[in-house]
């Protein structure tokens, strides 16, 4: 289990200033993704997962973005405190990334093949053409895609989403990067076309021993591929576990409230369960734990002050007051001797 | 029959499989009617301006005075002017001059407006501000006036007309381009070429500019039908081209007083800049069709 930290982010904080003043839309987290491990950051729209991911690759729209305080350490390296031209050596020869939109994420006036050896020769100035060519053909064999060599001269427009996402992946691991971010890589392909990606970038993972971040909204995608889960709400970490743990008992009522908004094909519901209300507006985040105003079990002390993190095992943490042991004894007084850990149990 | 057809279908088949985007830019183009008959008459006018000089029945400034304002004949296709020259082999001469001016005034003001569109579009900020606000103020004259302004304080020649149109013509093009790089900067594959580790300028020069290209072709074939009608309008103005050259805006003013006994001396020079700027008109419209993304499904 000790396997070594590739990449670290500590205590980062990403602001974006505007004119209603400066807001943080990443709020001091802090995770690590280890050697070879597939770790998934889940979360609404608008809770910063993508800016996240944009930090550590150092592409935070500037201004208004910033990375305000923190690290982000790759192998050791801090990424926060290099230099564009620095920056530019990392990106797609340490961490690469994939994008969501794989019908837009090519350029379309080139062939995919020229587009693969440009991702090549950026980063290996001295290869010739020829050996380019050959490692972008070996790299579309690895990621699946049939007839390589035939597809190296055609247009981006005349593969399909799921091919054109093949060789996103194909050009982001051309370079053998540490780290592979991947920004919700399968939401704008269709249920089957998932699948066969998510297989793939979990089998890649095995065979090259890429760490990957997955950035997404579905549960489901989780299940499927990660080890560990990190769940965000408003800026912040709310909950951290082994993807069996958040499924099984998750702690954090944000992460309960997102498991049971899954739809399940075993039990015929009415209507699908929704966390009611939105995610706070970057800005108009309040004192307090930034879920209370939508959690179904908050209590005085949740409006008052920001939960920490607590830990329920040592590789499972939540931001919540349930978990806090001195919290229990008030509680069940309150509550007339209802103990929380029930209450959670029952969901 | 149906052998025959089989064929055929393989051959679109194949054909399907190998389409670029300018391949499947032209089919469309191939399509127009109007954009076609453009064409054509463009290329008219080409030859005309290459072989100009070497088919024209007369020299361009052979004066002949006891031949002076006749009508047109079997000797003298379009008659001659008050100088007894011969007007249809000075519209062939002129039809160069036409030309060479639209096209390099056009291709200056592209290239000038470009390269400023795109530093503007994609660096923002104050280099931004100070580029468009030069091209509001530039575009707050009347363009023929600012011609006039340039020309004016260059000298009149046929050089410095060229100048000025293309000087004026360049924030057409540069507001062109930079709406055009807004617009793609933001899109997913200038991410993904950033997310590579690409750098600022490769990327500029590498994707956006290939694609921010379409619409300076069209505007600049377009360009081209108002150039040459400005050229013509400086020239009208005896700010253009100089005394002997025939240039046609330049034949049209000299002939204007004679307009009542000698129509045709005005007539055929009109004629022709008339039909060279209906056909890059045509031209440009059916490039427009044919290029522009929104009207692709």
């Amino acid at each position: 289990m000790s396997r070594k930290k590739i990449l670290e982010v500590k205590d980062l904080e990403t602001s974006f200033f505007t004119d209603d003043g400066r807001i943080a839309a990443v709020d001091h987290i802090s995770f690590s993704v280890e050697e070879g491990e597939i770790l998934a950051i889940v979360g609404e729209s608008g809770c910063g997962k993508s800016v996240t991911s944009l930090s550590i690759m150092g592409l935070v729209p500037s201004p208004p973005g910033k990375i305000t305080a923190g690290e982000i350490l790759l192998d050791g390296q801090n990424l926060a405190t290099l230099s564009e031209k620095e920056m530019r050596q990392i990106r797609g020869k340490d961490v690469a990334m994939i994008f969501q939109e794989p019908m837009t994420s090519l350029n379309p006036l080139f062939t995919i093949g020229n587009q693969m050896m440009e991702a090549i020769q950026i980063h290996n100035k001295t290869w010739t053409k020829k050996q380019a060519k050959e490692r972008a053909i070996e790299m579309m064999k690895l990621v699946g895609l049939p007839r390589a060599e035939e597809l190296f001269k055609e247009y981006p427009h005349q593969l399909s989403g799921g091919m054109r996402q093949r060789v996103m992946i194909a050009m982001a691991l051309v370079c053998d990067p540490k780290v592979l971010i991947a920004d919700e890589p399968t939401t704008a392909l269709d249920v089957t076309i998932q699948a066969q990606i998510l297989k793939l970038m979990k089998d890649l993972n095995i065979r090259l021993q890429t760490a990957v971040l997955l950035i997404t909204h579905d549960l489901g995608v989780v299940a499927e591929t990660c080890e560990r889960v990190i769940v965000m709400y408003a800026g912040q970490i709310v909950e951290q576990a082994p993807v069996q743990e958040i499924f099984k008992n998750p702690q954090h009522p944000y992460t309960k409230g997102l498991i049971q908004s899954v739809p399940d094909m075993r039990y015929k519901k009415d209507a699908l369960y929704s966390i009611p209300g939105n995610v706070p507006k970057p800005g108009s985040i309040q004192k307090g734990c930034r879920f209370a105003p939508r959690c179904e079990y908050a209590f005085p002390r949740c409006s008052e002050e920001n939960p920490e993190l607590y830990s329920k095992t040592k590789a499972h943490t939540a931001r919540c007051f349930l978990l806090d042991s001195e919290n229990e004894v008030v509680l069940h007084a309150e509550m007339g001797g209802q103990v929380n850990g029930e209450r959670i149990a029952e969901s | 029959m149906s052998e025959i057809a089989s064929k055929t279908s393989i051959n679109l088949a194949q054909e399907d499989q190998v389409v670029g985007p300018w391949k499947e830019a032209w089919r469309s183009f191939r399509k127009n009617k109007s954009a076609l008959v453009g064409t054509a008459i463009v290329i008219f006018f080409v030859l005309l301006a290459i072989l100009g000089p070497f088919i024209a029945p007369q020299g361009i400034n052979d004066q002949n005075l006891s031949q002076r304002l006749l009508p047109p004949s079997s000797e003298f296709w379009f008659g001659t002017d008050d100088l007894g020259r011969d007007i249809f082999s000075r519209i062939l001469h002129g039809a160069r001059i036409s030309l060479t001016v639209g096209f390099f005034a056009v291709v200056i003001s592209a290239a000038a407006g470009s390269f400023l569109g795109i530093i503007a579009g994609y660096y923002g900020k104050w280099i931004d501000t100070i580029i468009s606000r030069i091209f509001d103020i530039m575009l707050a004259f009347p363009s023929i006036l600012l011609a006039i302004a340039v020309v004016s304080i260059l000298g009149p020649s046929l050089r410095n007309a060229l100048i000025a149109i293309a000087i004026i013509n360049i924030p057409n093009f540069g507001r062109l381009i930079r709406s055009r790089v807004l617009s793609i900067k933001e899109e997913e594959y200038i991410h993904a070429a950033k997310a590579i580790g690409m750098k600022n300028a490769r990327i500029l020069w590498r994707h956006i500019l290939p694609n921010s290209m379409t619409p300076v072709i069209v505007q600049g074939t377009l360009a081209i039908a108002t150039a040459i009608i400005e050229a013509a309008a400086l020239g009208f103005l005896g700010l253009g081209a100089e005394a002997p050259q025939p240039e046609w805006g330049k034949m049209l003013a000299d002939a204007r007083i004679f307009l009542l006994n000698a129509p045709w001396a005005m007539i055929f020079p009109g004629l022709a800049i008339m039909l060279t700027v209906v056909g890059f008109n045509l031209m440009g419209d059916g490039l427009r069709d044919a290029l522009d993304p929104k009207m692709k499904s």
